[in-house]
């Protein structure tokens, strides 16, 4: 193997990292604050996807310039979703935590159900759009620009994420509601308030990565399924509830399934992944970051 | 009355913890509620902050309805609340825990106002800043969760056993700052175990017994009043 395959190898592992890292924050975002993990959060990231090709599809309008109106249409969905449902799983009296599992479970088949309905079972693709088939030539590594624009969404959310958890009252009132949801009305947060935000955000988050896969995936009912996967292990990867640590991870993963589809074959490229996964939770059961 | 609390029943895991109470306090005054464990104590002051829904009665506060309100709601009427077990932000910095407290105000110079009364309370919390709130001694985090409270500018604040698990000297400096936020124009309502030092620096005081109020009085009554010395002060 030469050097330059090498670094072809690790550039491609550190953008396709990069969009899982997007994934898994909103993921993490969401148990970090509640302790709940959602397991909808592929049909999320479905749901973005068709929302971005359902806007080129009737307007034409391009992914890059959709992004805006879908993430905002997937802050509202998170929000909704907690406010319509999470809400009143959470009141269970009894078995909370499977109460909340079953909940988020049905509420992805559900949304799978619906999505089959209505835009049916069919493989679609977004075929022209000002990014797709380009490529970036880098001294001889070429980067796929759909992918590269992704990575670059991925880094300025990550950084405005760190911005709005760490300076402004939103991200501190986060943050208190993490440690003790039953303890922020004492100086005056509405912790309902802060979960629907805070799922709104998570789902803004998913909806980044939603619009722009739409560019390079096929999009079909079933594909947030897959990527759910890698995110739920991302996040475990990375600590539960650790949106820095869902970073590190996604970096690992993306880099980790590169190498490995070229060792081994691109259809072995998930069983890395996983071997890694359980060699990091045998060693470190609360993920490279977790502080649970 | 600055609050009253009418006749209300609360019953919490199916026992009736508060059975038709009624209590009031006047603005400016320190008022102590006494009582053995269970008695209903921490159950009247969740009632009144909202914590706890009463199945009965009413909670007036400043001649509102507060019953009934979500305790985020109540907070930003104007009564803080500094629970038995502090419910501090354990991970978030010394200085986090107080900006929180300041959640309510928009504008900046009402979020400072109250920090520098709150040092002059507490001088030892300015020098603990960026600590996290978990690595202070309990007593500090006693004195956290007090100025924190000061910090949501209340009229009324209401401290559920304050001198518990922390150190005699302390317990003094906590008292003392009790002291100095009421000359500052504060009311409050302690819920303590030690009624003796209580009911010296309150001015009137209730006496709970199995959610009922038993005794009420003028601080001065209740210490001289010989069941009280029998029962609780132990003379």
């Amino acid at each position: 193997m030469t050097l330059q395959s090498l670094a072809q190898i690790l550039a491609s592992g550190l953008l396709m990292g990069l969009i899982y890292a997007l994934i898994a924050a909103g993921l993490s975002l969401i148990f970090g604050l509640m302790d709940v993990v959602n397991f909808a959060h592929g049909e999320f990231l479905m749901l973005a996807m068709y929302a971005t090709f359902g806007i080129f599809a009737a307007t034409a309008l391009d992914p890059v310039l959709a992004t805006p109106i879908v993430v905002g249409a997937m802050f509202v969905l998170g929000a909704f979703v907690y406010l319509a449902v999470i809400r009143y799983a959470m009141r269970a009296k009894a078995n909370i935590g499977m109460v909340q599992v079953f909940a988020t479970f049905g509420l992805g088949i559900t949304i799978r159900g619906l999505a089959q309905h209505f835009f049916t079972p069919d493989y679609r693709s977004i075929q022209t759009s000002w990014l797709a088939g380009h490529t970036l030539d880098l001294a001889g590594i070429f980067l796929p620009v759909p992918q590269l624009f992704g990575a670059v969404l991925s880094c300025l959310s990550f950084v405005a994420l760190f911005f709005v958890i760490r300076r402004t009252d939103f991200g501190r009132a986060l943050e208190a509601t993490r440690e003790d949801a039953g303890a922020v009305a004492l100086v005056g947060i509405d912790k309902n308030r802060v979960f629907a935000l805070g799922w709104g955000l998570g789902a803004a988050l998913v909806g980044i990565a939603g619009s722009v896969m739409a560019i390079f995936f096929y999009i079909h009912p079933d594909v947030g399924s897959s990527f759910a996967l890698i995110a739920y292990v991302t996040v475990a990867l990375g600590g539960f509830g650790s949106i820095f640590g869902a970073l590190a991870a996604g970096l690992l993963v993306g880099l980790v399934e590169a190498i490995s589809a070229t060792v081994l074959s691109p259809s072995m490229k998930a069983i890395g992944i996983y071997a890694v996964y359980l060699v990091v939770v045998f060693m470190r059961p609360r993920g490279l970051f977790g502080n649970l | 009355m600055l609050l009253e609390v009418s006749s209300i029943t609360t019953t919490y895991q199916g026992l009736v913890a508060l059975d038709a109470a009624s209590i009031d306090v006047a603005q400016g005054e320190i008022v102590v509620v006494a009582g053995a464990n269970g008695a209903g104590k921490s159950t009247l002051l969740k009632s009144i902050a909202g914590m706890e829904r009463p199945r009965s009665g009413m909670v007036m506060f400043q001649g509102e309805r507060v019953d009934g309100l979500a305790a985020h709601l109540v907070t930003a009427r104007g009564i803080a609340f500094v629970p038995e077990n502090r419910r501090l932000f354990p991970r978030l910095s010394v200085a986090d825990n107080l900006r929180l407290g300041s959640y309510l105000f928009r504008r900046e110079a009402d979020r400072e106002a109250p920090i520098e009364r709150v040092f002059a309370l507490f001088p030892r919390l300015r020098e603990r800043l960026e600590q996290r709130a978990e690595t202070l001694s309990g007593g500090e985090q006693q004195m956290l969760a007090i100025a924190r409270a000061l910090m949501t500018r209340p009229k009324l604040l209401m401290l559920d056993e304050p001198s518990q698990g922390i150190a005699p000297k302390l317990v003094d400096e906590v008292f003392e700052a009790i002291l100095a936020t009421r000359r500052s124009g504060l009311t409050v309502l302690l819920v303590e175990q030690r009624l003796s030092e209580s009911l010296e620096i309150a001015d009137r005081g209730f006496i709970l017994q199995t959610g009922r109020v038993i005794l009420s009085g003028r601080a001065g009554e209740l210490r001289d009043n010989p069941e009280v010395r029998r029962a609780y002060l132990g003379i």
